[in-house]
């Protein structure tokens, strides 16, 4: 058994929070860049620009990416052999506190959905932990805004609606969300388990790299076919009009019932943010 | 069309304005996001003032990030502005000329801003850091517990921002991406 400190823990929320606002991964700064050079509509292509443009600014003035800092969901994979020496979930939620007050970052959570009030300190995170092999904890901090959150659907299709039916839904997902969540999107897209499940497969498929497709060919190539046909909706950056409506996508996949084909698409932004450290 | 405006604006100032030119916006601008709307229906409900004076003006749905010491602002990008739809058109008809935010509006704001001769203006979501530069001086002038939620009023230097609504019913939503398609 190895022992991990909760205040190891802490500080390691605390400053993911911070790094995860402020430099954007390199695959989706890769990935703006990419899509920058390829537009071919003049007016996209600039506002592309202004984007990667305040990508700079936000690094030489020291401030967050975004104003809206996001929840932040908190995703631990926590090995079998690693003992967590103190209040497990009240070290990541301390790391949150902690991270946003000393980064000025936005506190975005009211503490009751419909009686709202917020807490002030962007507590509590939205937590999910994994056991897996070895003494290790691996914590990635994924901020995630709600103008893209708000565009999420999900859907439970018949199996009659196969592959066709899922590329119709997550299609036009994109096509009612238009302007809203801050074109070029990136999405994250969960098909197959329960109703609960799939909603995390979409929101765990945010958390692989742009450049990496989906490790069955199949699969990857459903994901190049669905952002070609996102890419013709014509949205474009803002929603200005132009081809850059999605600058990537992944899917993951879960085993499920003889009589459903649950699919959900979990829509997130340009500055799609994450940010690990292994303790 | 490129157009310099300066707060607080008028129907003349804006009518030559289409959906797809640009802006610079310098002058007191009022930012105002879902809790602040709904305390302002609660003002005029109660006949009572509202925070600031709304004829001509207007107003920026953003809540920033705390700023540093020494710093004016934090990240100041737009809110998706959809959630004020069911508020804006009775602010618009007391005055308000402009509104500033992301994301596509109703109907009903649509004729709002047809009806007063208003515009909607777009700043670059996901930006805030960008859009901070155009900050020269802020005040937080009411309900300090909204937090981020507060109202506050800025001062712009030339803002850049697109007008998506225009007085004549031009949306840029509609016409941007149709005009990329009938091209490709």
């Amino acid at each position: 058994m190895r022992t991990i400190p909760a205040a190891a823990l802490t500080e390691t929320v605390a400053r993911l929070c911070v790094r995860a606002n402020t430099q954007l991964p390199p695959d989706v700064s890769a990935a703006l860049s990419a899509a920058r050079r390829s537009e071919p509509w003049p007016l996209a292509q600039e506002t592309l620009g202004l984007l990667e443009d305040n990508l700079e600014a936000a690094a030489a003035q020291n401030l967050p990416i975004c104003q809206d800092t996001g929840m932040a969901c908190v995703f631990v994979e926590l090995g079998q052999e690693a003992y967590i020496d103190g209040a497990f979930e009240e070290a990541i939620h301390e790391g949150v506190r902690k991270g946003y007050g000393e980064g000025f970052l936005r506190k975005s959570i009211v503490a009751d959905p419909l009686r709202r009030g917020n807490t002030g300190d962007n507590t509590p995170a939205a937590i999910t932990v994994h056991l897996v092999p070895g003494d290790r904890c691996t914590v990635t901090v994924a901020p995630k805004g709600f103008g893209s959150e708000n565009m999420s659907r999900l859907a439970m299709l018949k199996p009659a609606d196969g592959v066709e039916g899922v590329k119709r839904f997550v299609v036009e997902t994109l096509r009612q969300a238009g302007s809203n969540p801050c074109p070029p999107t990136v999405l994250g897209i969960g098909i197959g388990g329960s109703f609960d499940k799939v909603a995390y497969l979409a929101k765990k498929a945010l958390l692989r790299p742009l450049d990496q497709p989906h490790a069955d060919s199949f699969y990857a190539d459903l994901e190049r076919e669905l952002l070609e046909e996102i890419n013709a909706l014509g949205i474009g950056p803002q929603g200005f009009g132009g081809r850059t409506t999605c600058l990537g996508l992944a899917i993951e996949t879960a085993p499920t019932h003889v009589a459903g084909l649950p699919v959900a698409v979990n829509v997130s932004c340009h500055v799609t943010r994450r940010a690990t450290e292994v303790l | 069309m490129q157009y310099k405006l300066r707060t607080p604006v008028t129907r003349e100032d804006l009518a030559p304005l289409r959906a797809g030119d640009t802006v610079l916006l310098s002058g007191t601008v009022y930012t105002a996001r879902d809790a602040a709307h709904q305390r302002m229906m609660e003002l005029l409900d109660a006949k009572k003032p509202l925070p600031f004076p709304v004829e001509g003006s207007a107003v920026y749905y953003v809540g920033p990030t705390p700023e540093r010491p020494g710093e004016v602002i934090g990240s100041a990008g737009p809110t998706t502005s959809g959630r004020m739809d069911a508020y804006s058109p009775r602010l618009l008809d007391l005055g308000q000329r402009v509104m500033i935010g992301k994301g596509a509006r109703n109907q009903a704001v649509k004729d709002a801003v047809v009806r007063n001769g208003a515009v909607y203006l777009a700043a670059l979501g996901g930006a805030g850091a960008l859009a901070a530069r155009s900050v020269k001086a802020l005040k937080i002038i009411c309900w300090e517990d909204l937090g981020c939620e507060a109202v506050r009023e800025l001062e712009v230097e030339n803002f850049p921002l697109t007008v998506i609504l225009d007085a004549h019913g031009g949306d840029l939503y509609e016409s941007g991406p149709a005009d990329y398609l009938a091209h490709t």
